[in-house]
């Protein structure tokens, strides 16, 4: 995509890199990253819930780790590397975490759904690396990825408000990519135990 | 938000140069409180001088035993850190237990003790408020204030220190760092923040060009078995209505020893000398930590919607003291 180059006074050149690609644009420093990605760069898949960093609709990666981008100056990401849910899959091929998404219904209206699946990709990694979370009992023993309870994926997603309430298919999509029989669909049961 | 200029900062002196030419430039680090804030025009920097790439990102051990944290350490990477879950769990739990992974993950140290609070009627500037326009009023006194201050508060404000980090901080007796025109000095926690008194537009005693550059924290071998218990409206991602940072140290089953702060309750983290002086030489059960917890809220004063913390921060208190005397497990 073509990018314009803006002529606001006050603007100042940012290159950054976006999904693997560099892109340079004439933004005023009070922007923050969350509008250049929607308004300058055409990335709208990030969305802005609160604009105040309470709701994790607006997650992205930064240098692999999950921020806010509506709390986050465009200004101060260069030479950092962003990706957001465009830069997720690749070609046609969904990346996990948005398939399990899917597979568990982990969505309903979906407004919330590129932040929670950005905050999952780094939530994995992040079991990864060893991280402890506030209800881990023993600080210097955190979970494995197949040990996560759903405590405590539901206190690691915290940042992460649903509207509509998708939170058991979010655990569940979760569960999933962990290794671990997520339970049916509530729906699925409903459609098993009609007579037939 | 109003615009403003932007400059990285070369060095912790550039930094300080740069803001002492210009009493309307701000600092900016992680910005997980400062760009919410311009957000609403709580602040109106004329320039943004970015802090974020300085080296002052390390941990190192002190000579002393102690931990030196650079002030850019986010609250992600401290909490991670092997030798503050193993020494300091409670400061690791009071990280944890703040925000959210996403505002951990760029919220920084120095960020972190210099939070503002989240009163409703401070953040709203539809609202007269004396932290925001000082004589103007403060509407908390007579409005919904079932999360103000219960301890230190004036009739210029009742506001509450945000941050769960500096609750930990205040009990493990954390020293500030910090560089200025006049050169570095050590600021003891318990006189960083300031109470309200009749000067509630100031949180601290950090001066405007001054930069936080490192919390140095001594060692403190019972710290091990410190806890950090923290009360909110919901499970998660809140501030606390009550916290607590606790640790005992026991000789056979008699205190030794003891550190005690709590959050949620004033305009600063509140240590609390008295009820750690009633301790020392006491028998550690149930009934000498109850009556710990009273004396440390002696002095409270409850406003019409805030009465039920003085009771939950009794509680709070007498719960994380017995769980540290019995090894610290939460």
């Amino acid at each position: 995509m073509e990018v314009t180059q803006s002529t606001v006074s006050g603007a100042v050149a940012v290159t950054l890199n976006v999904n693997g690609k560099k892109r340079s644009l004439a933004i005023e420093p009070r922007v923050t990253l969350l509008d250049t990605l929607r308004e300058h760069l055409g990335l709208t898949g990030s969305k802005k819930g609160c604009d105040h960093g309470q709701c994790g609709a607006c997650t992205v990666l930064v240098d692999g780790q999950r921020v806010y981008s509506c709390l986050a100056l465009a200004v101060m990401q260069e030479g950092k590397e962003i990706v957001t849910i465009e830069g997720l899959a690749k070609d046609d091929v969904l990346h996990p975490v948005q398939a399990a998404f899917i597979d568990n219904d982990g969505l309903q209206c979906g407004y919330c759904t590129p932040g929670q699946i950005c905050a999952t990709v780094a939530l994995l990694d992040e079991v990864k690396q060893g991280s402890s979370s506030a209800i881990t009992p023993n600080l210097e023993h955190p979970p494995q990825l197949a040990e996560l309870s759903e405590a405590e994926i539901k206190e690691r997603l915290s940042g992460n408000l649903c509207r509509c309430s998708a939170y058991n298919g979010i655990v569940a999509a979760v569960q999933q990519l962990v290794g671990q029989t997520p339970p049916s669909a509530a729906a699925d049961v409903m459609v098993k135990e009609m007579p037939a | 938000m109003n615009n403003f200029s932007y400059s990285r900062a070369t060095s912790v002196q550039n930094a300080v140069q740069r803001a002492s030419t210009d009493k309307n430039a701000m600092f900016i680090a992680g910005g997980t409180n400062l760009v919410d804030r311009l957000k609403v025009f709580l602040d109106e920097p004329s320039q943004l001088i970015d802090v974020s790439r300085l080296e002052m990102k390390q941990l190192e051990p002190l000579a002393s035993g102690g931990l030196r944290i650079g002030s850019l350490v986010t609250n992600t990477a401290l909490a991670d850190a092997p030798e503050v879950r193993r020494n300091y769990p409670m400061l690791a739990r009071a990280i944890l237990s703040g925000a959210s992974q996403q505002i951990r993950n760029v919220a920084t140290v120095g960020g972190n003790i210099l939070q503002r609070t989240r009163c409703p009627y401070y953040y709203d500037t539809a609202f007269p408020c004396n932290k925001r326009e000082p004589d103007s009023g403060c509407p908390a006194l007579t409005g919904i204030n079932r999360t103000h201050a219960l301890l230190g508060a004036s009739d210029q404000c009742v506001a509450v220190h945000p941050s769960d980090m500096c609750v930990a901080l205040a009990a493990l007796d954390a020293v500030v760092e910090v560089t200025g025109p006049k050169g570095k000095r050590q600021i003891p926690f318990g006189d960083f923040h300031r109470l309200p008194g009749n000067t509630p537009e100031r949180d601290t005693n950090l001066e405007p060009e001054e930069l936080i550059t490192a919390i140095l924290l001594p060692p403190l071998p019972f710290a091990k078995s410190g806890v950090y218990l923290k009360l909110r409206d919901r499970a998660s991602y809140a501030f606390a209505l009550i916290s607590v940072a606790a640790a005992v140290d026991l000789a056979e089953e008699q205190i030794k020893d003891v550190r005690l702060a709590i959050g949620g309750v004033a305009h600063k983290p509140w240590r609390s000398q008295e009820a750690e002086q009633f301790l020392i030489g006491k028998a550690a059960n149930a009934a000498t930590f109850e009556e710990a917890a009273k004396i440390a809220l002696q002095s409270a004063k409850p406003l019409a919607h805030n009465r039920f913390k003085v009771e939950l921060a009794k509680r709070a208190i007498k719960r994380s003291l017995m769980l540290s005397a019995a090894g610290g497990v939460v």
